[in-house]
This record gives C-alpha cells, structure tokens and sequence, in this order.
C-alpha cells in the first residue's frame, strides 16, 4: 500500500489506508467490552467523538503536536468510560446498551452547546501541507492510525489470553457464578471499559485533521457506530482477529460501492451483511472457519 | 474447637417475608455439616448469605477470625469459601478445563494445584477440550465442584449437587466428597436424598420456614419432634 501511494502519487490510498485502520481500531475497542464480557455498546460514537472533540479543543488552545492530542483524547474518553462504566454496569444486557446509547446522544448535545469548539455550527480545523518527516500530512495520519490499530489489536490479542481475558469471558458467560468463583466482576469490567473507551477516544483524536472540518453530526455519526457494532459480528467476536478481518472487509466493501455505486448504499449493504451473518453464521467468519476444520 | 464458620443471629428479609429469622450455625475446621429442610425453608437463602449472593438483614456471618458480611462475594472465595450452585451455571463458551482455570486463577493456588489434576480427580480429563453443553448431567455436576474446588476452599458447600442422579452416581459424588473432606475441607451439604446426608454428615441442621429447629448428631436430629412434624405433618 505505502509503495502504491508513493507510486501513484495519489493521496486517496492513504484515505482509505486510514479509514480501514480506524476501524480496525474501533471494532476492537469495541469486542474488549461487547466480544470478550458480553456488554454490547451503541455508544461508541460518544467515544470516538470525546478523542475528536478533546484534539479540536486543545488544537485550538494550544497547537499540540498529534501525539499528544491522541493521548488527551484516549484519556478522556477513558474518564468517560470509567464514569459510565461506575454508574450503568450494574445494569445487565440490554439496560446496559440503551445507557450507552443515552450517553452518546447526551454527549452530543453537550459538544452541540459547546461554543469553543464551534458548537452547532462545527470546527474548521487546518491541515498542515506536509507531515513531520516529509510526504503528505494525510500519509502521516494514515501511519499513526496504523500503529495505533496494531497497538490495539496486540492489546486485545494479549488481554485475550490472559488472566483477564478469562476472567472477562467468565463475566461474558455468567456473571454470577464468576462473581462465586473469586473474579472480581465490577473491577473487570471497569477495566474493559476503560480500555474500550481509551481506545476509541484514540482512534477518534486525529479525525479532525482527516475530516478537516468537524461539526456533531460527522463526530456523531450513526454509521460509525453502526460499523463498528457490525464488524466484530460479522468477523467473529470474542476473538482478536475477529474485529480485523471483520473492519478490513467491510471498509474494503463501503469503499468500493462509495466509488462504484453510490455512497448512501454503504450503510444498506452493512445492514444486509448484517442480517445476513446473524442469520447464518451468529459466530461470524472465525466461528465459520472453527466449525468447518472441526465438523460437530 | 473454635469454629471456621460462625454465623449469628442471621435474619434476611425480602420486604415483608422474613425467609431466615436468627438463623445461627457453626461449623469446625474440617467438619461435615448436613443442611436439610422441606422445601422453601431457607437452606439456599442461607448458602447466599453465607457466599454473599444475598446481604444480610441482620446478624453477623465470620469465617475464621474475620467478619465476612459485608464482604463481596470474589472476596469471600478468596478467603476460602467456595460454594457449587443447586443448578450447574457452567461458563458456557470456555471449554471444560477454562472453566477450571477461571477459579483456579482468581482464587486458587495455581502454583500448588493445576486444572489436569483436578479434573483427573474427577474423572473428567478426557472431557477437558469439551465444552460444558456436551456434558452429561453427573459430569455437569463434578464439574461445578470441580471449579468449587479450584478456588481452593477451607469450606465448601454444595447445594443440592446430586438432585436427579442415579443411586451409583449419588454413591460416587458422596465418595468425591469424604474424598476432598480426607484433606481437610470442612463440607456444608444441603440436600434432599437422606440417605446420603445421613451417610455424609457428623451433624445434621435442620431448617423450618426459616427457623433453625435442631441441630445435633443426625440419629438425634431425625427423631427430633419438630423435624417429624415438618417433614410428615402432624
């Protein structure tokens, strides 16, 4: 990809380079807490838009480099994931998912009241010409979504096997009985969220300079968290390389009918694949492949 | 002997039903305590205030020296106190060895014991890449204490773990037990098949619409008046 781009001297390779890494890194934010303990989150847009609305607010005041911007809106959103996780996760299964969608929609209302940040109206932010080592600021972008997404998926697949991750799937499988047999579920899933959110809010901090300019809806928009949801169901979640395979299908897929058909079929096609995993293959593309090397 | 269990003057409310009234029992280190009761008496109300399931109204539940009632239900199995669920609640999606492992990391000493060995000892390490929907209703139930002892317990109590099963199955559950009680767990069993609480038991509690009415050697217990009238009516 990155002798494409410099080959082709286009910066679209790295458009999309970004958009794929971005959702790899979003779905498996979102598998730590919906895949690996059982709480699904349609708040994800809160997340994503905290890390986009934290980098337009300190871009502003200060002109951070991104890096630092990216580490701001991690930690926020990780702040907000360990507020919310405090107040909703004694709520179980579906109490649990409307909270987060509440939290989103009264995330974006506070970010459509916040002046600073261009409110309602939305923020123009300037995209330097050039990255710090030269080549397109857009290449750049695209190479810290891409460390970040491999960072995350290297998180995931660590806390998968580890201590917590079992603990996290015990929760998944019954709280209760995990609850008897000494995992400390409260604390566990504390932790999950705040990863989750961390991660989001992360992967939402550079979308301002990829976007250019920024106002709620965007930030706010239902097809991310759609997507997101989405991607780990359809590549298998509860695993690490579920979310990967599931956000590099389907970004390849939304950005082919973007280009070939039109782009308000993106999320028809996503609300098809969706159905049509959860249909046939509830487990997604990994439990397809687990089922067929090893037939019941 | 000072007692590894202690619980004084239990009451547990659900609103306006009291379903434990001054419920108090101990239990020695190593002992095997029976618990029967008619049905709806309190027994597994009593196994969730112990394990922490439910918080207590009033009273005082110890466990050794420490005060355990306002303790979280991970914390008290850390200490020691493991229990089995009256109906498996198995991690369904772990294989039957992960839902070893779970306790044995979070509670137990995963140095000192290992899943193989506990699922050797009970008879299940064929079954150890399953997972728990392919398992038989006994192997459903060794597996449930399989993980209760994982935690490694000083008190264990198992509730009702072998409703439904056959008389060799039952003989085979009771041998598990005075197995695991040999190495000196101290054993609360709740249970309706008398014939294995009183095989199993040196001292049986008997439970009635909430209230403790005996307490004793179980010869003493079974004949006790207020245990008839409970169990046969007047």
């Amino acid at each position: 990809m990155w002798l494409a781009g410099r080959l082709v001297a286009n910066e679209y390779v790295f458009f999309v380079g970004y958009a794929v890494a971005q959702y790899v890194l979003l779905a498996t934010a979102w598998n730590v807490l919906g895949g690996y303990t059982g709480y699904v989150n349609f708040g994800t847009a809160a997340f994503f838009a905290i890390g986009a609305y934290v980098s337009v607010a300190l871009h502003k005041f200060a002109a951070l480099p991104l890096p630092l911007l990216v580490l701001a809106g991690g930690g926020a959103a990780g702040l907000v994931g360990l507020a919310m996780g405090y107040l909703t996760l004694k709520l179980r299964g579906v109490f649990f998912s409307i909270a987060t969608l509440a939290l989103a929609i009264v995330t974006q209302a506070c970010v459509t009241n916040w002046g600073y940040v261009g409110g309602s109206s939305g923020a123009y932010v300037i995209r330097p010409r050039v990255g710090p080592w030269g080549g397109s600021y857009v290449e750049y972008l695209f190479y810290v979504m891409l460390l970040m997404a491999v960072a995350a998926v290297a998180i995931a697949r660590t806390v998968e096997r580890s201590r917590l991750g079992y603990g996290l799937a015990a929760i998944r499988d019954d709280e209760l009985a995990a609850e008897a047999y000494g995992v400390p579920t409260l604390r566990l899933k504390l932790l999950a969220t705040v990863i989750s959110g961390t991660l989001m809010g992360m992967a939402g901090a550079p979308l301002p300079f990829y976007v250019a300019y920024l106002d709620p809806p965007s930030a706010f928009n239902l097809a991310t968290a759609v997507n997101t949801i989405a991607m780990p169901l359809i590549g298998g979640s509860g695993t690490w390389i579920g979310p990967v395979i599931g956000a590099v299908l389907l970004t390849g897929v939304q950005e082919a009918a973007m280009v070939t058909i039109s782009s308000a079929a993106n999320l028809l096609i996503v609300g098809l694949l969706m159905v049509g995993f959860i249909t046939l293959a509830p487990r997604g593309i990994v439990g397809l492949a687990r089922s067929r090397r090893r037939p019941a | 002997m000072s007692a590894l269990l202690e619980v004084a003057h239990v009451t547990k409310r659900f609103g306006g039903f009291t379903a434990l009234s001054d419920v108090s029992l101990h239990v020695a280190p190593g002992e095997r305590v029976g618990l029967i009761g008619p049905n709806g008496s309190g027994k597994s109300t009593l196994v969730n205030c112990i394990s922490g399931t439910l918080t207590i109204s009033e009273g005082s539940v110890s466990l050794g020296a420490q005060r355990i009632d306002g303790l979280a239900p991970h914390t008290r199995t850390r200490l020691g106190l493991a229990r089995s669920f009256q109906l498996p609640r198995p991690f369904g999606g772990l294989s039957v060895a992960d839902n070893v492992r779970v306790p044995l990391l979070y509670a137990g000493r995963p140095g000192r014991h290992d899943v193989k060995a506990i699922l050797a000892m009970l008879g299940l390490a064929d079954k150890a890449a399953r997972l728990p929907l392919e398992l038989t209703q006994i192997e459903m139930r060794k597996l449930e204490m399989a993980r209760a002892m994982a935690a490694y317990p000083t008190l264990l109590i198992v509730d009702e773990v072998m409703a439904g099963l056959s008389h060799a199955e039952v003989d085979d559950i009771l041998a598990l037990l005075l197995r695991l009680n040999g190495e000196g767990v101290a054993i609360i069993m709740i249970e309706h098949i008398m014939r294995a609480v009183m095989a199993f038991s040196q001292r049986l509690v008997c439970l009635v619409a909430g209230q403790k009415v005996a307490d004793g050697p179980p010869d003493e217990v079974t004949r006790n008046p207020d245990v008839l009238k409970a169990y046969l009516g007047e």
